[in-house]
C-alpha cells in the first residue's frame, strides 16, 4: 500500500510540476485582426517606436501597432523563418541586408534615422571613468553587447578606432539588459547608444565619446512583403519618415539621414 | 522503455487516452524534428570542435552539477520540514519556493542581481567585507542556476514525503532510533526513486537556463558563458552552429534522462 500511494505521489508531483512549467513558459496566443502593424524593432528603438507607435494610432483610429522588440539579428532571424511581420527596423544595415538580399523586403530598406554611440556609467559615476582609455582596465567591471549585435560590432570599431584594447567581463546579448547592469551599478562602465543614456531616466550617466573616434550607426527600416498587413506596413513607414515622424525621432536623440 | 507494461498495468487502455497520448508524443517531437531537419550533418563535428564550445561544456556541466548538489543539501531538509513540520506560514514558505517557477528567468536573474549584486541588498557589505563579487563569475552562474532549478527538487521531494507512510519512522523511533538515523534508514529509501527523480528534473532545469544565467552572471565566453548563452550568441550568426550546440544539448540531456530513468527511476 505504501509503496502504491508513494508512486501516485510522485507522479502527481512531477506531473504538477511539468503542468506549471508548461503554462509558465508557453506565451499567448496571436489575435488575426487586420487592422493590426506588426512591426519589429530593435532594443535601441523601443521608446521611440513606443511613442511613433502611440502617435500613428492616433492619427489612424482603429489601427493597432504591435510592437516585437529584440536585438537586430533575433528579430531578422524571426523574420526568415516567416515570422508575421510587417516592418523590421534594425539597427544596423548589416542584419537588414539578408532580409533584402533574400526578398523578403518591398525593396530596397531606407536609412531612417541614425545614432552615435556614449559611455555609459551608473549614477554618480562611483569608478570615476573618464573615457575610453578606462575600458582597458581590468579593474573595473565593462560590458559591451556582443559582437553579433549592432551596438557590439559599433562599439567594438569605437574601440578599435581609439587603440584600446577592452577588458570585457560580460558581452549582453542587447543594449537594454546591457543598461540593465549599468543602471544597477553591476557595470563601471559599458557602451551604449546615445539615445540610451538619454531615455535612461537618472540611472544612468552618459560621458560622450570624441567625434573622431565615434561611430554612426545607420538605422534601415523596411517593410515585409510576406507580412499579414502590408498596407499598414506601409503607411507605418512613410509615417516615420515624415516630419512629424522624425521630430518624434529627434525627441529622443535621434538624427535625421 | 517497453518492458514494464506487461504484469501489472491496466489490461487496456482506453482508446481516447491512447490517441491524446500519441498527440501529446507528436508535440514533444515536432521540435525535435525541425532541429534534426535543420542540422548540418556534415560539418557536426567541425562547428563543434572550438574551444569555445568545449569550455561552454565544461562550465554547463559543473554549474548544472552544483545546482543538483546545493539542492539536494540544503532542499531535501526544506522539503521535510514542509512536509512534516506545522508551522504558522508555512503556505508562504511553500509559496516562496515556488517564486522561480513563477517569475520569468530574466526577471529572477535581475531580482538576484538587486539582492546579491555588487550594489545588492546582500551583495554590498559582502562586497565590501570581502570584495567578492558574484555576478560575472561562475558562482554566479551557480547561484542562478540553483536559484531556478532547486524548485524542482523541493516540490517533488515534499509530495513523496507527504505519502511516506509516517508509522515507518514512528516504529524506528520506538525502538530507540534517532532522527537522523530515522531518516537515513527508514525515510530516505522510501523516498529515493522520487529524490532521484526530482534531482534528474533539477539538473535538466539547470542545463537549460538560460534567462537568469545571462541576466545575473552576465556573458562571457570561457568565464560565464553555459551552452544556452553560447546557442543564444550562435544564433545571432551562424544558425549551423547554434542548431548544433542544440543538437549537442539535446543528446547529452536525452541519454542522461534515458540512462537515469533506467537505473534508477525504474517503477519498483
Amino acid at each position: 500500500m505504501a509503496a502504491s500511494t508513494l508512486r501516485y505521489g510522485r507522479l502527481r508531483v512531477v506531473s504538477a510540476v511539468a503542468v506549471i512549467g508548461f503554462l509558465l513558459t508557453s506565451c499567448g496566443g496571436s489575435s488575426d485582426a487586420s487592422d493590426e502593424v506588426r512591426v519589429s524593432a530593435a532594443s535601441s528603438l523601443s521608446l521611440a517606436f513606443a511613442a511613433l507607435g502611440s502617435a500613428f494610432e492616433a492619427l489612424n483610429p482603429g489601427v493597432d501597432v504591435v510592437l516585437n522588440i529584440g536585438g537586430s539579428s533575433l528579430l531578422r532571424e524571426q523574420i526568415l523563418e516567416g515570422a508575421p511581420v510587417d516592418v523590421y527596423a534594425s539597427a544596423s544595415t548589416d542584419t537588414m541586408a539578408p532580409i533584402v538580399d533574400g526578398g523578403l523586403s518591398d525593396g530596397n530598406a531606407t536609412v531612417f534615422v541614425r545614432g552615435f554611440l556614449a559611455i555609459a556609467v551608473p549614477a554618480g559615476n562611483p569608478a570615476h571613468v573618464t573615457g575610453l582609455d578606462d575600458f582597458g582596465n581590468e579593474e573595473l567591471l565593462i560590458g559591451l553587447c556582443d559582437v553579433v549585435v549592432p551596438c557590439g560590432a559599433y562599439a567594438r570599431q569605437v574601440m578599435s578606432r581609439a587603440g584600446v584594447e577592452p577588458a570585457v567581463d560580460t558581452n549582453e546579448p542587447n543594449v537594454r539588459s546591457l543598461l540593465t547592469k549599468i543602471e544597477a551599478g553591476e557595470l563601471d562602465a559599458g557602451i551604449v547608444y546615445m539615445t540610451d543614456v538619454r531615455s535612461a531616466s537618472g540611472g544612468v550617466e552618459g560621458i560622450e565619446i570624441p567625434d573622431a573616434v565615434n561611430v554612426a550607426a545607420d538605422y534601415p527600416i523596411a517593410v515585409i512583403v510576406e507580412g499579414p498587413n502590408t498596407v499598414g506596413g506601409r503607411a507605418f513607414v512613410d509615417f516615420v519618415m515624415s516630419g512629424v515622424g522624425q521630430e518624434i525621432l529627434a525627441g529622443f536623440g535621434f538624427v535625421t539621414p | 522503455m517497453s518492458r514494464a507494461q506487461s504484469s501489472h498495468g491496466p489490461s487496456r487502455p482506453p482508446i481516447a487516452f491512447v490517441v491524446l497520448a500519441a498527440i501529446a508524443v507528436v508535440f514533444f517531437l515536432l521540435p525535435l524534428i525541425g532541429l534534426l531537419a535543420r542540422t548540418p550533418w556534415s560539418d557536426l563535428v567541425s562547428l563543434l570542435a572550438s574551444e569555445v564550445v568545449a569550455d561552454a561544456l565544461v562550465l554547463s556541466a559543473i554549474a548544472s552539477f552544483a545546482a543538483v548538489t546545493i539542492s539536494t543539501v540544503v532542499g531535501v531538509p526544506l522539503a521535510w520540514v514542509l512536509a512534516r513540520v506545522d508551522f504558522r506560514g508555512r503556505a508562504l514558505v511553500r509559496g516562496l519556493v515556488l517564486l522561480p517557477l513563477v517569475l520569468p528567468p530574466v526577471v529572477g536573474g535581475a531580482a538576484l542581481l538587486f539582492a546579491l549584486g555588487r550594489r545588492g541588498v546582500v551583495g554590498e557589505p559582502l562586497y565590501e567585507a570581502t570584495g567578492l563579487v558574484l555576478p560575472f563569475s561562475i558562482w554566479g552562474v551557480v547561484i542562478a542556476v540553483t536559484f531556478v532549478s532547486m524548485p524542482f527538487l523541493v516540490l517533488t521531494v515534499e509530495g513523496a514525503l507527504r505519502n511516506v507512510d509516517v508509522r515507518f519512522e514512528g516504529a524506528a523511533a520506538s525502538l530507540g532510533a534517532g532522527g537522523w538515523t530515522v531518516f537515513r534508514r527508514v525515510t530516505l529509501p522510501m523516498i529515493g526513486p522520487s529524490l532521484a527523480a526530482g534531482m534528474v528534473l533539477t539538473w535538466a532545469r539547470a542545463i537549460g537556463e538560460f534567462g537568469a544565467t545571462v541576466t545575473f552572471a552576465g556573458n562571457l565566453a570561457g568565464e560565464t558563458q553555459t551552452l544556452p548563452l553560447a546557442v543564444f550568441v550562435a544564433l545571432e550568426t551562424n544558425r549551423d552552429t547554434a542548431t548544433a550546440l542544440s543538437l549537442l544539448m539535446v543528446a547529452i540531456s536525452l541519454t542522461v534522462l534515458v540512462l537515469l530513468r533506467d537505473r534508477w527511476l525504474r517503477p519498483q
